[in-house]
């Protein structure tokens, strides 16, 4: 283009009328926005949310305390203590994860080989003090019970990609 | 109850009637000026996120339609900080002196044929001088922030609004030329008779551009908000600011927007008058409202539109373009009027 012609657009504006044209299109464009509380985006089954220590079908839990996500735990945010139960099996008396360290990076329910510990589908813990982030076994075995449909799904669905 | 309000009221209303003449006057230009001011924060974050493919606020009561009250109730229960090092007197005088300037010049605009609480025949003078006044309460609060940020902000401002005072002062004389009269309302009846006789068709369309783009710089307002450039001076001259002294900043600021959409909307859009003869049945205050939001709507529009300008580029524009532009603007109009006798 040659000089002339390109003052002559410069002093049209016709770059800043080109911009303010694909502005004002956007105005009436579908909106992009999630109405959050309301609207949901979709999650990813492989979504790590909040944790949970799950069952098995009839009721006993799966941890065997073997700690492999204690000494995974890049963060150390899991504390377990583990002892003899009455029938000889191996369990945790005390399994504690401190939510305020955990960095959510999935590695205890990588390394866990009952599939126990997992991270959930929930994201939506917020609570009012610290002290409510640091979840003990029963918390953990609460969410198990509350959040297991949806874990087993998202298990059963991942599957074929393991 | 009939006999009791003309027996007794009404004839004391009569008696006091010149003493509140001029306050009730005030509040009823001041009212609607700041209850538009509130609806036009609404307007802002409506019309940017349509623009940015969001929906805006949409919570607070009906279509978010309750959200400046909200904003407003919340600054207000919100705690007055001075800061230690700042001089209190100044600090807090500076918001002031921005909110009341930004009010007292409403008093000679007019609204409709003769709807004018001051009809004086420097109006436009005056305008300019009090929109050039603003520029006190930002570097005063700068100044008295004793805070670096707000230093550089009040510095930046100051520098913006002189140099382009510079070219809206040429721009407003090549209108003076074609109408010959300093009277605001001279100016709105010079462009009766339909769009075709506004100052913004024929020759004064690019200095239309100019002056509303001067007004942008003069509010300081994107792409000229270089005063709050949050990347790198916080927010600018009221980063100290909490509660209520920023929200009369703030009040200040966007009334001084609807100001200048008013200005250009007198200077150039034809006031009151109805674009077509055939629609003057609809009253003139209905007309300057629409075009003042016509225009406060480019405010907007041009924010969500365009990234800020480098330092150095806007003093490039106001210096180096606007200012030879304008001037040649006055010759070449001057030069008209003389010789068809206009």
């Amino acid at each position: 283009m040659s000089h002339i012609t390109r003052a002559v657009w410069s002093f049209a504006l016709s770059e800043l009328l080109t911009g303010m044209a694909l502005t004002l299109r956007a105005m009436f464009r579908p909106k992009a926005t999630l109405n959050y509380p309301y609207e949901k985006g979709p999650l990813s089954p492989r979504f790590r949310g909040e944790h949970a220590l799950r069952r098995y079908p009839n009721g006993e839990e799966r941890c065997i305390a073997c700690k492999l996500c204690e000494a995974v735990c890049p963060a150390q945010a899991i504390t377990i203590e583990a002892e003899e139960r009455a029938d000889g099996s191996r369990r945790t008396t005390r399994y504690d994860i401190d939510m305020t360290k955990c960095i959510y990076c999935g590695f205890c329910q990588e390394a866990c080989p009952v599939d126990a510990i997992v991270e959930g589908p929930n994201f939506e813990y917020a609570t009012e003090t610290r002290e409510e982030l640091f979840y003990n076994k029963q918390k953990l075995l609460e969410n198990g019970e509350r959040w297991e449909a949806e874990i087993a799904a998202n298990i059963a669905l991942d599957a074929p990609y393991r | 109850m009939a006999e009791i309000f003309t027996d007794t009221i009404w004839p004391w209303l009569v008696f006091i009637w010149p003493w509140i003449k001029i306050p009730v006057l005030i509040l009823v230009i001041i009212v609607p000026v700041l209850l538009s001011v509130a609806y036009l924060t609404y307007w802002e974050r409506k019309i940017i996120g349509w623009m940015q493919l969001r929906k805006g606020p949409n919570v607070v009561g009906p279509l978010g339609l309750l959200q400046p009250f909200a904003d407003g109730l919340k600054l207000f229960l919100k705690e007055t900080v001075i800061p230690s090092g700042a001089n209190p007197i100044i600090f807090l005088l500076s918001p002031m002196i921005t909110f009341v300037l930004a009010l007292v010049a409403w008093a000679v605009i007019p609204f409709d044929e003769g709807w004018v609480l001051a009809d004086i025949n420097v109006g436009i003078l005056y305008l300019f001088a009090i929109s050039s006044l603003g520029v006190y309460g930002i570097v005063m609060a700068g100044w008295a922030s004793n805070s670096k940020y707000a230093f550089l902000g009040a510095l930046r401002s100051a520098a913006q609004m002189v140099s382009y005072e510079v070219s809206m002062g040429f721009v407003i004389v090549t209108v003076l030329f074609l109408v010959g009269s300093l009277n605001l309302s001279d100016i709105v009846r010079a462009q009766a008779g339909g769009i075709w006789n506004w100052h913004v068709v024929g020759i004064l369309a690019p200095m239309c551009v100019v002056f509303f783009v001067s007004t942008l710089a003069e509010t300081n307002r994107a792409p000229f908000d270089l005063p709050e450039a949050e990347a790198e001076l916080v927010a600018g001259y009221f980063v100290e600011y909490s509660s209520f002294p920023f929200a009369m900043f703030f009040l200040g600021e966007y009334a001084n927007m609807i100001l200048m959409a008013g200005m250009t909307t007198i200077l150039f859009l034809g006031g009151w008058h109805a674009p077509f003869p055939a629609l003057e049945f609809v009253p003139g205050i209905i007309w300057f409202a629409l075009k003042i939001a016509f225009v406060l709507f480019f405010f907007l529009w041009v924010r969500a539109t365009f990234p800020r300008y480098r330092y150095d580029q806007l003093m490039r524009l106001g210096w180096k373009v606007f200012l030879p532009l304008s001037l040649a603007w006055v010759v070449l109009v001057a030069g008209i009027v003389e010789f068809t006798g206009g």
